[in-house]
């Protein structure tokens, strides 16, 4: 790489012999004292909103409400209160509702991404009429926004009777997510190198073989990073949750029990940061599963040589 | 190739893990729900109920849903008090709930699965629903009959649209109440004030005093100034009588008439008086970023004595408060201001709007206005009915006997909040940031005049 560098940076190199890509001087200017004060103040501010709302959590409820977090460093109270109640305090117990938000939006993820892989594949290197028409066509189904979408898909539930099950959800939520998908992982697709799939012909490969042995491991980052978005999308989505799920324990979601904590009149609004860290441990996990597939280098070693 | 197949391996083991998860467990999920049913009130007594099955015949096995604003943990004494009605007619009663209500309800009916019947919180709203989509059934025969036994004319139009009576009142709370502190007052030899005027003395005696006498806070995320909005038709009610109030509503008088900028001066007289506000808080304009439910707090501190909330505040005082007479906090009928107006009470409450004729829907209808239930309701504490058939000494706390105390008083003229009857950009928009401009300095006329402007063309 640095050898065939010739920028005006290399040029200005600390001494006439060594060379210094671009990188390299980026990587020792960020990692200069200043430099590594300025991101560790960044961080702690970034973090500290984060911090708060984990130590009010534990905050009786009189102490929440009278005075801010910071209070505790002076006055150290902790308490498992706020967790039992949003645990255990309502009639219907919250593993409903976690069970419920699992059995939404592991389907939505699972739908979308199979039904996406397929079609992006087709895209990216079958060749059949119209096609360019109709990936643009696909993929400006991203413009409708949902909002507009949601009363006449609720009437359409309601005529074919799906309502009151998880079946509007999932289809509403694999509808909503197909056009990106589908846009995404054909591009990811499109960028695997032609001599692979030519080879894999010659080697008397049909589209299953290579889209199963070839394909499926290559573009393993993007699934990955494609998962955990709409995962993220589905777990943390009130709306659509709402409108078709409604609120009843047999199919609400996480989300709709912890929008309701606060009560009919907001009283007990001291239990939300509780609810918020509850409601974060699975999307937590997920992404630690799932984060390390979509950091590695994306064709590390495929066409060498 | 074998690192690849095991990252795609782990991906689908991502994946899927949520999936065996609840496959797993949906086994032990399926009956989980109808046993909360039966471990309560074993002992009833069904001979009351045969009149529902006798009008309405065999409802066994059939299932009512409701749909209502009324979220955990308030909820809970109202699935409890639907039970005796389940076992004695084998209906099935679905409650379901939701804090966007007012908008979810609306995507329903267009969506056409429109709940069996709403609690709708503001007559405002089912007019709206009943003009827009006509969706809402009138009430069967058995519902008005309650109504017009149980409760007065008022109450009965607020449910009745167009000439037509489509809807029932549920539950009802007071807006006219001054919150306080009896021990203090007790210590300090203040007196509950019994006219408009001993109010004002009391406040000035405070002040001399050298305390702080009102404390109030108007801020409540989206809905930020409604608090404000009541006191101002608390005072209209009172120093221009409630048909100038209807009118205002109904905007046969312009949103700033005359009489309404004299109304929100006088209630300045307290909110903008910088020697009377805010206890515990900080100057006047700190009213506007006090939060709603925090507001009357430092009134157990001494920091202020008096905090206009509605019955409804209760719940906000610490548990270890008494709520009593002679308690730590208790809350008085803010008075009266002229005679001529007789005592009037501001209040709210739910209606019972039916989208479905079925028997059973009926059935429930009729059943939740009657006496029967609204006494059993009562029984499990911290809800008041407009319902005159409920025995007074059947409610369990001293504010809701206080609160219906006002709304059974003859001699009471009660009116539902005009915010909820206003249209939804005044009532629920430019009514409450108006207050906020209000409170935060701008002049009454200058914001009334601005509010009127809002007022959406015939």
């Amino acid at each position: 790489m640095s050898a065939v560098q010739s920028t005006p940076e290399t040029r200005e190199g600390w001494d006439g012999t060594e060379t210094v890509s671009p990188s390299a001087r980026a990587r020792k200017r960020l990692s200069s004292p200043g430099a590594s004060t300025a991101a560790i103040i960044i961080a702690v501010l970034w973090t500290l909103p984060t911090f708060g709302l984990f130590l009010s959590s534990f905050r009786p409820e009189e102490e929440i409400k009278n005075n801010g977090w910071w209070n505790w460093f002076t006055d150290p109270q902790l308490t498992l209160e706020n967790y039992r109640e949003v645990l255990f305090g309502s009639r219907t117990e919250l593993s409903t509702y976690v069970i419920n938000s699992v059995a939404i939006t592991v389907p939505s993820v699972v739908i979308p991404v199979s039904l996406a892989l397929l079609a992006a594949y087709a895209f990216a290197w079958m060749k059949f009429p119209f096609r360019d028409t109709l990936f643009v066509a696909v993929f400006a189904l991203q413009i409708v926004p949902i909002q507009i979408a949601l009363v006449p898909l609720l009437q359409i539930f309601v005529d074919v009777g799906l309502n009151g099950t998880f079946w509007p959800l999932w289809i509403a939520h694999s509808t909503f997510a197909l056009p990106l998908a589908v846009y995404l992982l054909h591009n990811f697709m499109r960028d695997i190198p032609v001599e692979l799939i030519e080879a894999a012909r010659v080697d008397g490969a049909g589209h299953v073989k290579i889209f199963g042995t070839i394909m499926l491991p290559l573009i393993m980052p993007a699934i990955a990073a494609f998962c955990v978005f709409q995962f993220l999308w589905v777990w943390n989505d009130l709306l659509v949750a709402l409108t078709f799920a409604g609120s009843t324990s047999d199919v609400a979601p996480l989300t709709a029990r912890i929008a309701e904590l606060v009560g009919t009149r907001g009283t007990e609004w001291h239990l939300l940061s509780a609810g918020a860290f509850v409601a974060m441990i699975i999307p937590v996990l997920v992404f630690l599963t799932l984060q390390r597939f979509f950091v590695r280098g994306l064709l590390a070693g495929s066409v060498k040589g | 190739m074998a690192r690849s197949n095991a990252r795609r391996s782990a991906v689908a083991t991502g994946c899927v893990l949520g999936l065996s998860f609840f496959l797993a467990s949906c086994g032990d999920d399926g009956g989980g729900d109808d046993s909360d049913n039966t471990d309560a009130a074993g002992d009833v007594d069904c001979s009351e109920f045969e009149q529902y099955t006798e009008e309405y015949g065999d409802l066994e096995g059939t299932e009512v849903t409701i749909y209502s604003t009324i979220t955990p943990p308030e909820d809970e004494p109202h699935i409890e008090s639907y039970v005796p009605f389940e076992e004695c007619t084998g209906v099935d009663v679905v409650y379901e709930h939701s804090d966007e209500f007012e908008a979810q309800l609306q995507v329903r009916i267009n969506g056409g699965n429109p709940p069996d019947i709403a609690y709708v919180p503001q007559p405002g709203l089912l007019e709206t629903i009943v003009q827009d989509t006509g969706a809402p059934v009138p009430a069967p025969e058995g519902v008005e009959e309650n109504v017009d036994e149980f409760f007065s004319e008022d109450w009965k139009e607020y449910g009745t649209i167009d000439g037509t009576f489509y809807a029932a009142p549920l539950g009802s709370n007071v807006k006219s109440f001054v919150w306080y502190s009896p021990t203090t007052f007790e210590a300090n030899g203040y007196e509950v004030p019994e006219t408009w005027d001993d109010l004002i003395a009391l406040s000035d005696q405070i002040v001399d005093d050298g305390g702080v006498p009102w404390c109030q806070g108007i801020a409540s995320g989206d809905a930020t100034g409604w608090p404000a909005t009541d006191f101002i038709e608390d005072i209209l009610l009172r120093t221009a009588g409630p048909e100038v109030y209807d009118q205002w509503y109904q905007h046969e008088i312009p949103f700033n008439d005359p009489q309404v900028v004299d109304a929100v001066d006088q209630a300045g007289e307290i909110l903008k008086n910088p020697d009377y506000v805010n206890g515990g808080f900080g100057d006047v304009s700190s009213i506007a970023t006090t939060d709603v439910n925090q507001a009357g707090l430092p009134i157990l501190e001494e920091q202020c004595y008096l905090h206009r909330a509605a019955s409804f505040y209760a719940p906000n005082w610490p548990e270890d408060a008494e709520i009593a007479e002679d308690g730590d906090v208790y809350a008085f009928y803010l008075p009266a201001i002229e005679e001529e107006f007789g005592d009037p009470v501001l209040g709210a409450g739910e209606f019972t709007v039916a989208f479905d004729d079925r028997p059973e829907v009926q059935a429930f209808q009729e059943y939740v206005s009657s006496a029967e239930w609204a006494n059993d309701k009562a029984e499990l504490g911290g809800w008041v009915s407009a319902n005159t058939g409920v025995e007074l000494d059947n409610y369990q706390d001293p504010i809701s006997r206080l609160s219906a105390e006002l709304l059974q008083d003859d001699d009471a003229v009660f009116r539902f909040d005009a915010s909820d009857l206003m249209p939804g950009d005044v009532g629920a928009g430019s009514f409450w940031t108006g207050m906020v401009d209000w409170i935060t300095g701008a002049e009454t006329e200058e914001v009334l005049t601005q509010i009127e402007e809002t007022w959406p063309e015939e």
